[in-house]
């Protein structure tokens, strides 16, 4: 995998951008724009395409691996998630589930997306039964939250309340191991410098944390014998 | 290929049907080309797309709007399905709304995310992730750019307040000294995460002159200023990025705060900037705001809920209390209790009353100790909210809204240092409590869901209406009390991002009217006066950036400032607009609305709107009047009334009014929307007070 080097991402940004590079490097580029309309659409469609994908280049080898590793993740929680409405889940726990799939999906596009942009491979999800096959990203070292498949053999064998309490502990866990992901990533050097990176990584956290919590909560309902 | 699982719940998703929009009003005044077909009243119930087309149709909304049921109902393709995809030249649908203004972003600038948007006088100042833009809008037909200040920073939410500009900044790349090169390492000195200040006396040479370090950086942030202070105003920092190495920031702790009584989370900042020496500013206080957050119930446990709780009591079912609410134990659980009771005693076959009586004794006690085994966290972050998103404070009425994860916050801001927990709300609809805004009385909040953080596509036809949406509460006895979900209701395209964003309200006078932007949703215009059935009353929309793909674009925020409506497009600029009349809104509602005239906005900092007397605002409780049928047989001469004295000056303008007024304060006690005719004779009485 490639990882950019700061005087080769130097060069390529001002090749792309040419004379419009914006104040690069200079401490507190004050600048007043020509006024809009002097520019025609198709000019400054340009410009921002080039900006575009010039600001795609600025990214590390961290990066492109919290990409790759975070589609696997996401897939087995849609293997997981997936099981709810066969296995008995109670209405909260199936309508956590349809919501965690449809989250999980968008993001599994929007990184495979990012990937893509940047000609970096692109992991192809492919799941059977409670398989995840991830191609392109076989070698992805054991991932922070993954269920073993000891415990994704239990949880594909629970049923009913079983199934709502296995459900919730292991996808309490799963989302912790993402954060974790994402808390790495952020103490990596030069990581996340890319706003698309930035977003998607602090939009699993949040999204995830909050996720966890009403976990929790839907946990302990359980435990106390009401609908979770 | 990813397995698509099956809609479990098809209840929530109901969005399936084709989309097709209850209009009220003429097929004239849609947009020409796009109407399809004529249907009845019928079609008009059945086929509904989110909260707009469920008015009632036997009575009027609190608005006043027309009865769908005795108009001409036409139930039309929606205009924003299908249009074409463009950066800077997508098709655009438009409905009771003008365009006067769209400007693509400076070169500096484009490419690069627009975000929020404050103003100032005849300015609005755009944050984007490579630095702010400041624009003269005084023509609002022609927006000048005044400056373009490349200083990079996500999200670059801005605030103004006299001459002061406040910026936040989270993500990792921001530098302390507006440089664009990021910032490689891990842990930096270079890095600013927080606030930037910038003096804006000279709006054309934003100078900047300071800034406040957090530990979690700003990802949004309100200016709270406070009416009993006039040398200081506060930011509150809202941050929810991981919190940074104590190496890079002295005393930043991630630790859960019974490890570590500095952690940063689980508490907002407060940042105290002294006016006369803003490069003063700092953090005076950390409110823990969520402390000992139990969750209340959600409002699915609604009053049915409660009914068949005591049925459950009256047939003698089991109920026990947790939290100070209570649950129907079930059938199976009970059963399983008794058999316990009564192998317990050494007995066999079925339990006696005794038994029956035992457990019932007995069960505070366990659920108590049930309670006290609930699972906790082994490891990882701690759950919980540990942040807000964003705050919206409202000084005037001395309470803010919190939009905080997974809860939706009331705050007491009598104390702005010291801000504390009135209520709290959640709702398992709700994925991300984001935003915040009161209607003009307080009476009503309404709280935003950014479902999937702004990037995904979550308003497609597949995607159910209470996910991503607002809700809707009233606001009584400092508690939160749940109405209605309001969507976009129209589906968008899978290459749009789009969910429920920023807005704020429209000084429409006797009603309550907000804008909001929908990212590539576009925007729209509602009316929740009822806040049991929001209804949109106008719309813009273009078509997605691209085809083929989601890009990043759209309505990140929408403001009413001083008559115009505008809006910070992510990836297209800068666009403007006006309202038009149509059967929601009467030219006479709108030139009320254009009568308040701020200084100076800041949607976070929720100004109270207050209207000058004028003609315009009888006229609009007048048309209001109409629409609700409150003074039947009166309108006209009401009407006559107000011409005659406009007309007339002096002293002959004033006794006319004062006349009037007299006669509604007789009218008022026949109507049967007494309330709003007091506030024609209040507006009557108060142009007759000005009147020289």
């Amino acid at each position: 995998m490639r990882v950019p080097d700061p005087s080769w991402l130097a060069a390529a940004l001002l090749a792309t951008l040419g004379a419009t590079a914006c104040a690069g490097g200079s401490r507190t580029g004050v600048a007043t724009a020509p006024p809009p309309a002097v520019g025609s659409v198709a000019e400054l469609e340009t410009i921002a395409k080039a900006r575009r994908d010039s600001a795609r280049l600025r990214y590390t080898e961290a990066d492109v691996r919290f990409m790759t590793g975070m589609i696997g993740h996401h897939a087995q929680a849609l293997v997981m998630a997936g099981l709810a409405p066969t296995h008995g889940a109670s209405a909260s726990v199936q309508t956590l589930a349809a919501r965690i799939i449809n989250a999980q999906q968008d993001e599994i596009a929007t990184m495979q997306h990012w990937l893509g942009d940047r000609r970096e491979p692109v992991p192809e999800v492919r799941i059977q039964g409670t398989a995840v096959m991830v191609q392109g990203a076989e070698h992805a070292p054991h991932m922070p939250g993954m269920l073993s498949d000891e415990q994704m053999r239990q949880l594909d064998e629970a049923r009913g309340p079983a199934f709502d309490r296995l459900f919730l502990t292991f996808m309490i866990q799963h989302h912790r191991g993402a954060v974790v992901m994402v808390y790495g990533l952020f103490a990596t050097d030069g990581a996340a410098q890319d706003a698309a990176v930035f977003k998607l990584a602090s939009d699993i956290q949040v999204d995830q944390i909050t996720e966890i919590d009403r976990m929790e909560r839907m946990l302990a309902a359980l435990a106390e014998g009401r609908a979770p | 290929m990813i397995n698509r699982a099956t809609p479990v719940d098809h209840s929530l998703f109901a969005l399936t049907q084709e989309p097709v929009m209850a209009l009220v009003s003429p097929s004239s005044i849609r947009p020409a080309g796009r109407v399809t077909a004529q249907l009845g009243t019928l079609a008009l119930m059945s086929g509904l797309l989110g909260a707009a087309a469920c008015a009632p149709s036997t009575s009027t909304s609190g608005m006043g709007a027309p009865v769908p049921a005795a108009s001409a109902t036409v139930a039309a393709a929606d205009p924003r399905v299908g249009l074409r995809a463009g950066l800077l030249d997508a098709e655009e649908a438009v409905w009771n709304l003008r365009v006067l203004s769209t400007t693509p972003p400076p070169r500096e600038f484009l490419g690069a995310m627009n975000s929020d948007l404050a103003f100032t006088g005849t300015y609005a100042i755009q944050g984007n992730f490579n630095g702010i833009q400041v624009w003269d809008i005084s023509d609002p037909s022609q927006p000048g750019l005044v400056v373009g200040h490349v200083c990079p920073a996500s999200q670059s939410d801005v605030s103004v307040y006299k001459h002061l500009l406040f910026v936040s900044g989270e993500g990792l790349e921001g530098r302390l000294d507006c440089g664009t090169e990021g910032v490689q390492e891990a842990v930096s000195h270079h890095r600013l995460r927080g606030i930037r200040i910038f003096d804006i006396g000279d709006i054309r040479n934003p100078k900047y002159i300071g800034n406040v370090q957090t530990c979690r950086g700003s990802h949004t942030h309100s200016v709270l200023v406070d009416p009993k202070d006039a040398d200081h105003v506060y930011v509150y920092i809202s941050g929810s990025a991981p919190v940074r190495p104590e190496e890079e920031l002295p005393g930043c702790s991630g630790a859960p705060p019974d490890e570590d009584p500095n952690s940063a989370l689980f508490r907002i900042e407060v940042i105290k900037v002294p006016l006369a020496h803003p490069e003063q500013a700092a953090i005076v206080s950390s409110p823990r705001i969520f402390h000992d957050l139990v969750a209340p119930p959600t409002h699915g446990a609604a009053p049915e809920d409660r009914a068949a709780i005591e049925r459950a009591k009256a047939r003698g079912a089991f109920v026990v209390e947790v939290e100070g609410q209570e649950f129907v134990l079930p059938e199976r659980m009970t059963e399983e209790m008794l058999d316990g009771v009564v192998k317990a005693r050494g007995g066999t076959g079925a339990p006696t009353a005794a038994d029956s009586a035992s457990l019932r004794q007995a069960l505070p006690d366990m659920v108590a100790r049930m309670v006290g085994s609930r699972p906790g966290p082994a490891e990882g972050p701690r759950p919980g909210p540990t942040q807000c998103h964003d705050i919206t404070l409202y000084p005037a009425i001395g309470l803010a809204g919190g939009a905080c994860g997974g809860y939706g916050l009331l705050l007491d801001i009598s104390d702005p240092v010291n801000p504390t927990r009135l209520a709290a709300v959640s709702d398992s609809n709700f994925s991300y409590w984001h935003s915040a805004t009161f209607n003009n009385d307080g009476s009503k909040i309404l709280f935003t869901d950014e479902w999937g953080g702004g990037g995904q596509p979550k308003c497609r036809a597949t995607d159910p209406k209470e996910w991503g949406a607002n809700a809707i509460f009233t606001v009584a006895g400092r508690q939160m009390h749940f109405k209605s979900y309001y969507k976009l209701p129209v589906p968008q395209t899978p290459e749009e991002n789009c969910v429920a964003h920023n807005g704020s309200l429209i000084p429409i006078p006797g009603r309550d009217v907000m804008v909001q932007g929908w990212y590539q949703g576009g925007i729209s215009i509602f009316d929740w006066t009822d806040p049991a059935n929001p209804i949109e009353i106008a719309f813009h929309d273009r078509g997605p950036v691209d085809a083929s793909r989601m890009e990043m674009a759209g309505s990140w925020s929408v403001y009413w400032y001083n008559g115009v409506l505008v809006s910070s497009e992510i990836a297209r600029g800068l666009d403007i607009f006006e309202l038009i009349p149509s059967v929601f809104l009467s030219q006479n509602e709108i030139d009320a609305a254009k009568t308040v005239r701020l200084d100076y906005l800041n949607a976070q900092g929720q100004p109270r709107f207050v209207w000058p007397p004028s003609f315009a605002l009888a006229r609009a409780y007048a048309d209001q009047l109409e629409r609700s049928n409150g003074l039947p047989g009166r309108i006209v001469a009401v009407r006559q009334e107000l011409t005659r004295a406009e007309r007339a000056a002096g002293t002959a303008r004033r006794e006319g009014l004062l006349q009037l007024a007299t006669q509604l304060d007789g009218d008022a006690s026949r109507s049967s929307d007494a309330a709003k005719v007091r506030m024609l004779a209040g507006a009557v009485r108060e142009l007759a007070a000005t009147t020289r």
